[in-house]
């Protein structure tokens, strides 16, 4: 065969191929929302979930992934913009660097289900916390800690350039220069960090199953105690997640409308992964001009 | 003299003192988690004197024998098989697809890759593995029912499903790997009167070769690790797969379904964190290989 035929074959399959990925991915979330747009109403969305008869709804789940999600963003983006700042600008090459290097990969490359057996041994065994919304948000936070840190250290790299030796040479401690001059400007990049770990703990199940447990309490938004177990708040009740439901709804299907039940929450997961990615594409975007300068 | 102490302690100690502990904790979580796995994992050896070529090379799983019908018996070579074959599976049918995808980025149209193929990737990194697994169950498998017949829970349903789960990570980092690539190479061929498809296939992907791999590892990685969405469509038989329409279970679905069932600190609940322990030094042995990879790909 001719080169240039082969050259121009290629290319179709090449063309062939990414179109059919595209097409596969625009399938996917479309059948699912599709699905899912039947049980999509008010009800569904904030009722609570029924046992045995039909009609649940999955309000106390959904409102605990997202409880979850700020409990255990509380908790990550301080140690990992703390661990961020650190390996980018105090660290000095050395065995406490590498080690420190090491543990993230390490940490990284757990499988969520062993970070969430983690969490049941430490967090919900040993330290007596039961299944709940601390434990789970706990674990999250051992699942996240590895790429929020990253994040982190790319950001504040990034922006120290050119501006840190500045900033020392007019007087300003390190620390000083970290908090006013670069963090300030890192902000925007470590956000755009948070929105995508935030739709990927949303999403999370496998790590959730054995620490915020399997079932939830009924939701009592009267109390805005902590500590107390029948308080919406608390920290210390069983909070399954919407993932979680989904999971639950399949293995047990205990409802007789499960499979609706499971569609619409699908379809709810992926519409706030799709906000949470086209906010994070926004501020992106956005970064990228302020920096360029480009519109 | 004092005042510039406490004052040089607030705007530089203080901070200081704060990052290095985040580092240190890192260290400090990434060893916990070693230690409270590995001395819960151990148990089924140490206290209730199991042995190891036993729970790793038997594929009895048995754990609710009575000692008349020949005692418990935890051999998890069925979920080893299970885990390999699954993740084997879906690198096979991912890793070309993702270099077809990896090149048209970067060489066929930049401007459809960074466009429309790079954040249809991020969007598939976002869809829960939940998802995955819901559509699985509610797609592929009556799909494969009525093609093939049987069940549809099968191997190759799990297959299937990791297979789209891990494209993404081996597309981006094949991506970054053939991005990396002196362009001189790219113009040399070029200038030697190759065509484009040539100088992919002689020089752009063999240039390549430990970026890819290092990103086959790492989707073998995920796939192995992978839970839920597996759970959901292999069937989670306790037998060996006959052949690819075949059920079986792997390391991860048998944890997820039992860890509930099993009273902790029972054998049976030890021989589950036996599991775990053997996944966590799974994920070690991944570490490694991928470093090995590196500095492989930097001696050249």
């Amino acid at each position: 065969m001719n080169v240039r035929t082969k050259d121009k074959i290629a290319t179709a399959v090449l063309y062939v191929i990414s179109s059919a990925i595209v097409l596969l991915l625009v399938m996917f979330i479309g059948y699912i929302i599709i699905k899912g747009s039947e049980s999509l109403n008010f009800r569904f969305l904030f009722g609570s979930s029924g046992v045995g008869g039909e009609g649940g709804g999955i309000g106390p789940q959904l409102f605990n992934s997202f409880y979850l999600l700020i409990i255990s963003l509380l908790i990550t983006v301080p140690l990992g913009v703390g661990a961020g700042i650190y390996l980018s600008q105090y660290a000095k090459e050395g065995w406490f660097l590498n080690l420190i290097r090491l543990s993230i990969e390490t940490m990284a490359s757990l499988p969520s289900i062993v970070v969430g057996l983690f969490g049941l041994l430490v967090f919900v065994i040993m330290l007596k916390m039961g299944y709940s919304m601390l434990a789970g948000a706990l674990a999250i936070t051992v699942l996240n800690l590895p790429a929020m840190t990253r994040v982190s250290e790319t950001a504040i790299t990034t922006a120290a350039k050119g501006v840190k030796e500045a900033s020392l040479a007019l007087g300003a401690t390190e620390w000083q220069t970290i908090k006013k001059v670069i963090l300030p400007s890192a902000i925007p990049q470590i956000l755009t960090g948070i929105i995508l770990a935030a739709g990927r703990i949303f999403g999370e199940a496998a790590a959730l199953l054995y620490t915020a447990g399997m079932s939830t309490t009924k939701l009592n938004f009267k109390s805005i105690n902590l500590l107390g177990k029948s308080s919406a708040f608390g920290l210390f009740r069983p909070s399954e997640t919407l993932a979680v439901h989904i999971w639950k709804l399949n293995s047990e299907g205990m409802v007789a409308d499960a499979v609706k039940i499971a569609n619409g929450s699908a379809a709810v997961l992926v519409i706030m992964v799709l906000i949470f990615n086209l906010l994070a594409r926004y501020l992106g975007r956005k970064l990228y001009y302020s920096y360029t300068g480009k519109k | 003299m004092e005042r510039k102490q406490i004052a040089r302690i607030k705007n530089e100690y203080l901070g200081k003192t704060y990052s290095i502990i985040c580092g240190l904790l890192i260290v400090i979580i990434t060893l916990s988690i070693i230690f409270f796995i590995a001395s819960q994992g151990l148990s089924l050896f140490i206290k209730n004197h199991y042995p190891i070529s036993k729970f790793l090379f038997s594929t009895i799983w048995k754990p609710d024998a009575g000692p008349e019908a020949g005692g418990p018996q935890y051999g998890v070579m069925i979920f080893i098989t299970g885990s390999v074959l699954v993740s084997l599976g879906a690198v096979l049918i991912s890793t070309p697809v993702a270099i077809a995808l990896a090149i048209f980025m970067n060489f066929i149209s930049p401007k459809l890759g960074t466009r429309v193929l790079q954040p249809a990737m991020e969007l598939f990194v976002g869809i829960p593995s939940v998802v995955y697994g819901w559509v699985g169950v509610t797609l592929l498998i009556p799909l494969l029912k009525s093609m093939f017949g049987g069940i549809g829970f099968s191997l190759l349903a799990g297959i299937i499903v990791l297979s789209i789960m891990i494209l993404p990570t081996i597309t981006s980092i094949s991506s970054d790997a053939i991005r990396a690539i002196p362009i001189e190479y790219v113009e040399a061929s070029y200038g030697l009167g190759a065509t484009r498809w040539q100088t992919i296939s002689r020089v752009v992907v063999p240039a390549a070769k430990s970026g890819i791999l290092t990103g086959v590892v790492l989707g073998l990685a995920r796939a192995f690790g992978e839970a839920l969405a597996v759970q959901m469509v292999i069937g989670n038989s306790i037998n060996l797969p006959k052949s690819l329409l075949g059920t079986t279970s792997t390391l991860t679905s048998i944890l997820t379904m039992d860890m509930a069932n099993t009273v902790f600190k029972t054998e049976w609940n030890n021989a589950l964190w036996s599991m775990a322990l053997l996944l966590l030094l799974i994920s070690f042995l991944f570490i490694v290989v991928i470093r090995i990879i590196g500095r492989r790909g930097e001696v050249k």
